[in-house]
């Protein structure tokens, strides 16, 4: 689908808990860009969270499609993952719990079920080391991998004629997270393990001292 | 082996054959169901155990309580914006603001917008298909499905073409490999009832019902600013008002409030001829399985919401009615208040919690957090890889809210017991329509199937109280009020020490409560009893089970490697498990473990 002046529509879309550690990773991607750059109006920059299934319409608008997001490929924590178009995978499920287990694969099947289908699609992934950590933030290697990622995302779509707008250009606005969720400020207001202990599960604690070496 | 009687009238046999239903994502689920099914695959025994522990306090304490209502908003995909509403509530009861007018109307609209969207999306795109044989639909002779629509409702998309042409494409699909929809359902289950041709019509509207959806959602766009994750503001609602404006950004003028109102007219005509006359037609098929009842004819609570005007809590207030129901007496409706530390109360004695005292509960402003993880002697496998729990001893991270003792019943059929009981023709008058249409007696309305009825009737109140709230909203700002809201109390110099207060709403699944200390300007305890608490809760030191528990006991399970009805009963709850975790995988990731033993 592409805009009025010829354009194709672009939605670079966050998506993941920034509650749960790595896995905001793909929100964490879309604020850097969106701190960083601005773009015309016919590329949406979009922290997606878990909104599962009420995503699809967003999806269904857009030409192309860029997506950050934790993946499990089985890979080393922090590698990052570039898969593109039909690579991707789609998948549906009916035995879901709840809608909150609408992932954002089935986004991307009901989109083609709907028979719009973005043109163009890049995952861009990386693998976490740590999603067990509620109130935690990006994991070092996790968090390292940002730029990169969105230096992979500049590149493709730079492919489509897509760039950042010069210093200067009025841009579109765009949705980063709320203010008081932003990195820095989601980091340095965290409650201590003493002021609220973080503990939990033991299958998640033995994972955590595992890993991280904190409770 | 041992059989039992519960306080709240249930008998518990643990013997037969254990089922263990575990919903597996990455990090093994937050919900699991253990079942023991007697000779006859009749479910005796029920479990319940929430397998992920969080705690609002965690990522809370110390923060600015102004902001609250942001991190609220990320615990959960899909109740983003009630969450943030009981925070902004919780907050203000602390402090004691109050909001204008308008902001009590738009946030009416908002929680209603959730309300009617949850609960069809709800419908069409999780429960359906436990009632829907999506494959079944395939043979469906596209006329035959034409004439059934046209016989239920006046819609316009029935057409034998257009049903012909809804097959085909699902069939493309079906048959695209990757794609392959649906692809774990237990499909062909001789638990499924409906004749093709309703199948085909399910599935249309499945389609159109997401297609749908996304226009229901633009009302929070226009009144939150931006969808997902609309704004909320402490002392009101973050949209100004200037009808006058032509496309200033973030003011809300007469042409958004058009297109919120055209919305509506679109939500309450989708509701009434599309998802009510489905509901009925599915459930016609299935009058005979009338299990899942559980507490809904005994025990249920309501805490109320959508004040008709600001900043009156009181229950006559109260459009979705405030209440609870015991002991099945219909003819009393209790009060219930949310700060007498002798009504709520969580008890930790089958939680993984520890408290001084475990035979008593604390009230949630008094709420003591402290994991306590051990399995009990009974229970099977290892404490990382449990292969049956042992619900004698503490079994769930889910703790055991209480009403005054009570186990209680939460979510849209409490609501609409409620409301019955309460006499009120809003909620009578569609009940017994319903159970006339179908022919069906006062107590079929106890069962997973009017649990589900309840949630299509209050999808279409929902909608029509859009209506009520938008044209008052608009009454009220051409008679000159614009106010959104009140920052008379803003600045943390002008609050107490130490404050604490209490928000609440009705989520679409049920009871919400938010429970805030704030001390010196920063939050000291936040606690949340969520509508998932109520229905999922484990066991009490008397005995009581919790209402997921009580819905499943006595129904029988046609093949206990294909626990259909389980799922059934379950997703009528629309259960709220810890949404956090839809990492990719290569193959789709989350599946479903049955264990059967």
């Amino acid at each position: 689908m592409r805009d009025d002046c010829g354009y194709p529509r672009v939605l670079v879309l966050g998506i993941g808990n920034i509650l749960w550690a790595d896995e905001g990773f793909g929100v964490r991607c879309v604020e850097a860009m969106a701190g960083r750059y601005r773009f015309a109006d016919h590329v949406t920059l979009l922290d997606g969270g878990t909104q599962g299934l009420y995503l699809v319409d967003q999806v269904r608008a857009a030409d192309v499609l860029v997506v950050f997001d934790a993946v499990d490929y089985g890979l080393a924590a922090g590698e990052l993952k570039r898969v593109e178009g039909e690579d991707v995978p789609k998948f549906l499920g009916a035995k879901k719990m709840s809608l909150h287990q609408t992932g954002f694969q089935e986004v991307l099947a009901l989109a083609a079920l709907l028979g719009d289908a973005p043109s163009h699609l890049l995952l861009v992934g990386v693998q976490p080391e740590m999603l067990e950590d509620f109130g935690g933030s990006l994991r070092p290697c996790v968090k390292a991998q940002i730029e990169p990622a969105v230096a992979v995302a500049l590149a493709y779509l730079a492919g489509f004629g897509v760039v950042p707008l010069a210093e200067g250009v009025p841009a579109v606005p765009v949705e980063p997270p709320h203010p008081a969720l932003n990195l820095r400020a989601y980091e340095a207001g965290r409650p201590s393990p003493a002021d609220a202990c973080r503990s939990g599960d033991a299958r998640v604690l033995g994972r955590l001292e595992l890993k991280a070496g904190n409770c | 082996m041992s059989v039992m009687q519960t306080p709240n009238g249930f008998q518990l046999d643990n013997g037969g054959t254990r089922v263990v239903v575990d919903p597996v994502t990455r990090i093994e689920g937050h919900m699991r169901c253990e079942v023991n099914l007697d000779e006859n695959n009749v479910i005796r025994n029920a479990v319940s155990t929430g397998t992920m522990w969080r705690g609002l306090e965690v990522i809370l304490k110390g923060r600015d309580p102004r902001d609250a209502w942001a991190f609220t908003e990320r615990i959960c995909g899909v109740c983003t914006g009630t969450h943030a509403l009981t925070s902004v509530r919780a907050v203000e009861d602390a402090l004691g603001i109050d909001i204008p007018e308008n902001a009590n109307s738009i946030r009416n609209v908002m929680q209603l917008t959730l309300q009617a969207h949850d609960h069809l999306v709800h419908f069409y795109h999780l429960h359906a298909l436990d009632w829907v044989d999506v494959i079944s639909a395939l043979s469906a002779d596209p006329k035959a499905t034409s004439t059934l629509a046209q016989s239920i409702s006046s819609w316009p998309l029935s057409s034998p073409g257009y049903f012909r042409d809804v097959q085909t494409r699902l069939k493309r699909f079906v048959e695209s490999g990757q794609l392959g929809p649906f692809m774990n359902g237990y499909w062909g289950s001789p638990a499924y009832k409906l004749p093709p041709e309703a199948n085909l019509m399910a599935v249309a509207h499945y389609l159109e019902a997401l297609d749908f959806q996304k226009e229901i959602v633009k009302i929070h766009t226009v009144y939150g600013g931006k969808n997902p994750h609309p704004n909320w503001l402490v002392g009101g609602m973050p949209c100004a008002i200037n009808v006058d404006g032509v496309g200033a950004v973030g003011a809300i003028n007469m042409e958004r409030l058009n297109l919120v109102s055209s919305i509506i007219d679109r939500t309450i005509d989708f509701i009434d001829r599309v998802y009510i006359p489905d509901l009925l037609a599915i459930a016609s098929f299935y009058k005979d399985w009338t299990y899942g009842g559980g507490l809904s004819g005994t025990s249920v609570m309501s805490y109320g919401d959508i004040p008709d005007h600001a900043n009156d809590n009181s229950a006559g207030n109260l459009l979705l009615p405030r209440g609870a129901i015991i002991n099945g007496d219909l003819s009393k409706i209790h009060d219930v208040d949310l700060r007498d530390p002798e009504e709520i109360q969580e008890f930790v004695d089958h939680a993984w919690f520890r408290y001084k005292d475990e035979s008593k509960g604390l009230h949630p402003w008094d709420g003591v957090t402290e994991p306590n993880y051990v399995l009990g002697p009974n229970a099977k496998g290892t404490s990382t890889r449990i292969e049956a729990v042992d619900e004698g001893a503490k079994y769930s991270w889910i703790k055991a809210p209480r009403w005054r003792g009570h186990a209680m019943e939460v979510g849209p059929l409490a609501r609409w017991v409620i409301g019955y009981a309460q006499g009120n023709p809003e909620f009578k008058e569609p009940v017994e329509k319903v159970l006339t249409d179908l022919g069906l007696p006062l107590t079929a309305l106890f069962s997973t199937l009017g649990r589900t009825a309840a949630r299509g009737l209050e999808a279409s109140w929902a909608a029509h109280k859009m209506r009520y709230f938008q044209d008052k909203l608009v009454a009220n700002i051409k008679a000159g009020d614009t106010a959104t809201a009140n920052i008379e109390k803003w600045e943390p110099r002008t609050w107490p020490k130490r404050a604490k207060g209490v928000g609440t709403t009705e989520a679409p699944r049920g009871a919400l409560g938010h429970w805030i200390v704030i001390e010196k300007g920063k939050i000291d305890n936040y606690q949340a009893v969520v509508p998932t608490t109520w229905n999922g809760s484990p066991r009490d030191p008397a005995g009581n089970i919790g209402a997921f528990e009580a819905a499943l006991m006595n129904t029988p399970v046609a093949k206990a490697e294909e626990p259909l009805e389980i799922l059934r009963t379950l997703h009528s709850f629309d259960p709220c498990l810890a949404c956090s975790t839809h990492v990719m995988g290569p193959d789709g990731g989350e599946v479903m473990r049955v264990k059967v033993r």
